[in-house]
């Protein structure tokens, strides 16, 4: 009979099978790992010109409004933004994403009083967009939400989208919930420019008309670069 | 329910490994003892040999089948050809009566029966030590032969497999089979070490007459005669070798609706084969055939068919939120956010072990390759059998087991150009 079994070598082969599993398992950590890590160096940098931005703020109060360098850290928080939704859907280190997250609403708020601040002396306010949303349930007005305000910030740059989790356990976005009284049943929920709280879904058309200004914007910036080509 | 299909696809996934790495232990353990001979050799004795040719409504290769047999380099007197027409409706009678006379070839005709009636035919009168079929479809390598019957220099071994290689690509889809075939080597050299082959395949598969005296004729076998008497050889303990350096060149089907059907009948003929000798799974008594080979045939299939439904999963997904997408905000044109960024490559664990196992398969091609002198280890070729293979396999997949669970059987002369 030539059947024999070896059964070592099922053996061996099981162990080098969980071995090279570990191993997948550790790369995946470890690349995982240096994602998270890059958002947080992105935001600590984000965190530094904020600071900056406010110290030079203080400290030159007759500074020039062309002289205050915002630059473009909005871009950079919208960019993380992305990053940040990306993870929470694909990683598995959801407490390291909540820390994250809660790190980058903190930047998001600092961002949004340091240009209200600049605004105000400078008289050129900038329309801002608060967006508070929910990831507890299955919110699909919340998505359908959210591609709206995509749309409409590359159709306007110059447009501010803060977007706020509901169920963020941080101080600070509480505080912004009692501040416009936000409830979950009623998101999503959007702020406009500080007053104006709408409920529910809103679409491009829908904001487009509660923010006149950003037609106006818009048209003024396309009128600028039309005549300046005419030269 | 996501939860529920990575762990299946997790699960898939270890077993899927542990088979190629089992095929990997056993490489680095036997290497040396794969046999590759480039040079013209001579047996010490030359046992005699039969080889049948079973043909129906072959008259345009069976000509070309028989000379290839005639060519062996073989004595004369100790190489017999059995020619069995199997009741053929074209002019194969009259190409094989041009052989009538020929001191080494004997001609038969039947009505129609299928395959292993006509092998069954020739087996009634043989003669001959050692008995081995030819489709004729296919030619053999003069050297073959020879290379074959040293493996009966171990009076254990009751059969010999050979190396199937692809006769002549032309289409995409035959080169995407020559890919195949070359990772076939390696898979069928590594079973052999593990006394585990499945398969004896019809083309030049040789055995020792004790075979059919003993455990009795072909049978239909769900028309893999090949594969049931591999499996019956195993059930009573014979020991089947491979020849990795015995080539037999086969036409291969030429477009994928051909493909299709070769498929579906071989892989239904797995299925139900596995089924009728189910007694062999997970029993030890019968050795790796029933603990590795079965079980891995039934992973592979399955494994196919998991990936196939996950994919699908993962697209439902993504036009599901495009489709929201659309709705919401309309169509947009604007690439500016398309930009390439490390960040957005997926690192989940599933991505590592796709790498692994795309690793390892490539492994099997670079050795099956090796086992052929000549042949480039990596070419082209290599992305059209992924691509094709992953389109086409999980279909035919699917439908030989679909067929398996209805039981409705697919001819064999329907994957050819004649009816």
């Amino acid at each position: 009979m030539q059947n024999k079994v070896d059964w070592k070598k099922y053996i061996i082969v099981l162990v080098i099978t969980i071995l090279l599993f570990l191993i997948a398992g550790a790369l995946s950590g470890f690349f995982t790992d240096k994602k998270l890590q890059s958002i947080r160096t992105v935001q600590d940098k984000i965190a530094t010109d904020i600071l900056s931005s406010e110290t030079q703020y203080s400290l030159l109060s007759e500074l020039s409004c062309e002289d205050i360098g915002q630059g473009n850290l909005s871009d950079e928080l919208n960019s993380i933004a992305d990053k940040i939704a990306y993870s929470e859907q694909n990683l598995k280190y959801s407490d390291e994403v909540i820390e994250l997250k809660k790190y980058y609403t903190l930047l998001e708020i600092k961002d949004y009083l340091l240009s209200k601040k600049i605004g105000e002396r400078c008289g050129k306010r900038t329309p801002t967009v608060f967006y508070f949303y929910t990831t507890a349930e299955n919110c699909t007005l919340c998505t359908k939400q959210g591609y709206v305000l995509t749309e409409l910030r590359s159709k306007y740059p110059d447009l501010r989208v803060y977007s706020f989790d509901y169920n963020l356990d941080l101080s600070a976005s509480n505080a912004l919930l009692r501040i416009y009284d936000i409830k979950d049943t009623e998101l999503p929920t959007l702020v406009i420019n500080d007053k104006t709280k709408v409920t529910g879904f809103k679409s491009v058309a829908d904001i487009e008309k509660l923010i006149p200004t950003l037609v106006k914007m818009k048209k003024d910036a396309e009128a600028t670069s039309a005549t300046s080509t005419k030269k | 329910m996501e939860q529920v299909i990575t762990t299946i696809f997790y699960c898939i996934a270890f077993l899927a490994v542990y088979v190629q790495v089992f095929f990997l232990v056993t490489f680095f353990e036997r290497r040396k003892d794969i046999l590759i001979r480039t040079e013209h050799i001579e047996l010490t004795t030359y046992p005699s040999v039969t080889i049948v040719v079973p043909c129906y409504n072959e008259e345009k290769t069976v000509e070309g089948t028989i000379n290839s047999i005639l060519s062996l380099s073989y004595p004369a007197d100790k190489l017999k050809i059995s020619i069995v027409d199997d009741g053929s409706k074209d002019g194969t009678w009259d190409v094989v009566s041009k052989f009538a006379g020929h001191p080494q070839i004997t001609l038969f005709a039947k009505e129609n029966g299928g395959k292993h009636t006509a092998l069954n035919h020739a087996l009634a009168s043989l003669t001959t030590d050692f008995v081995g079929c030819l489709d004729a479809d296919s030619s053999v390598h003069p050297e073959a032969l020879k290379r074959i019957m040293t493996y009966f220099d171990d009076k254990d071994t009751m059969a010999v497999a050979p190396s199937i290689v692809v006769r002549d690509p032309k289409t995409l889809i035959q080169y995407a089979q020559a890919v195949e075939y070359d990772m076939g080597h390696y898979m069928k050299k590594m079973l052999a070490f593990n006394g585990a082959i499945h398969v004896t395949p019809g083309p030049f598969s040789i055995f020792r007459k004790e075979v059919f005296e003993n455990l009795g004729p072909y049978r239909k076998a769900h028309n893999t005669e090949d594969q049931e008497i591999a499996l019956r050889m195993q059930k009573h303990g014979y020991k089947i070798e491979h020849a990795p350096d015995a080539y037999v060149f086969t036409n291969s089907p030429n477009t994928i609706p051909k493909l299709y059907r070769q498929r579906v009948r071989w892989i239904y003929g797995f299925i139900k084969n596995a089924i009728d000798y189910k007694e062999l799974i997970f029993r030890s008594k019968y050795g790796n055939i029933g603990l590795f080979t079965i079980p891995s045939g039934m992973i592979s299939i399955s494994a196919t068919i998991i990936m196939l439904s996950f994919t699908f999963y993962q697209w439902a997904k993504y036009i599901e939120h495009k489709a929201v997408q659309i709705n919401t905000t309309g169509l947009s044109f604007s690439f500016s956010t398309v930009s390439f960024d490390f960040f957005y490559f997926s690192t989940k664990m599933a991505v590592f072990i796709s790498v692994l196992l795309y690793t390892l398969v490539i492994f099997s091609l670079i050795n099956g390759r090796s086992m052929i002198p000549g042949r480039k280890k990596l070419s082209w070729d290599i992305f059209l059998f992924v691509i094709i293979y992953s389109v086409v396999a999980p279909v035919w997949l699917l439908k030989s087991v679909w067929n398996a669970i209805w039981s409705r059987e697919s001819s064999w002369t329907g994957e050819r150009n004649v009816s």
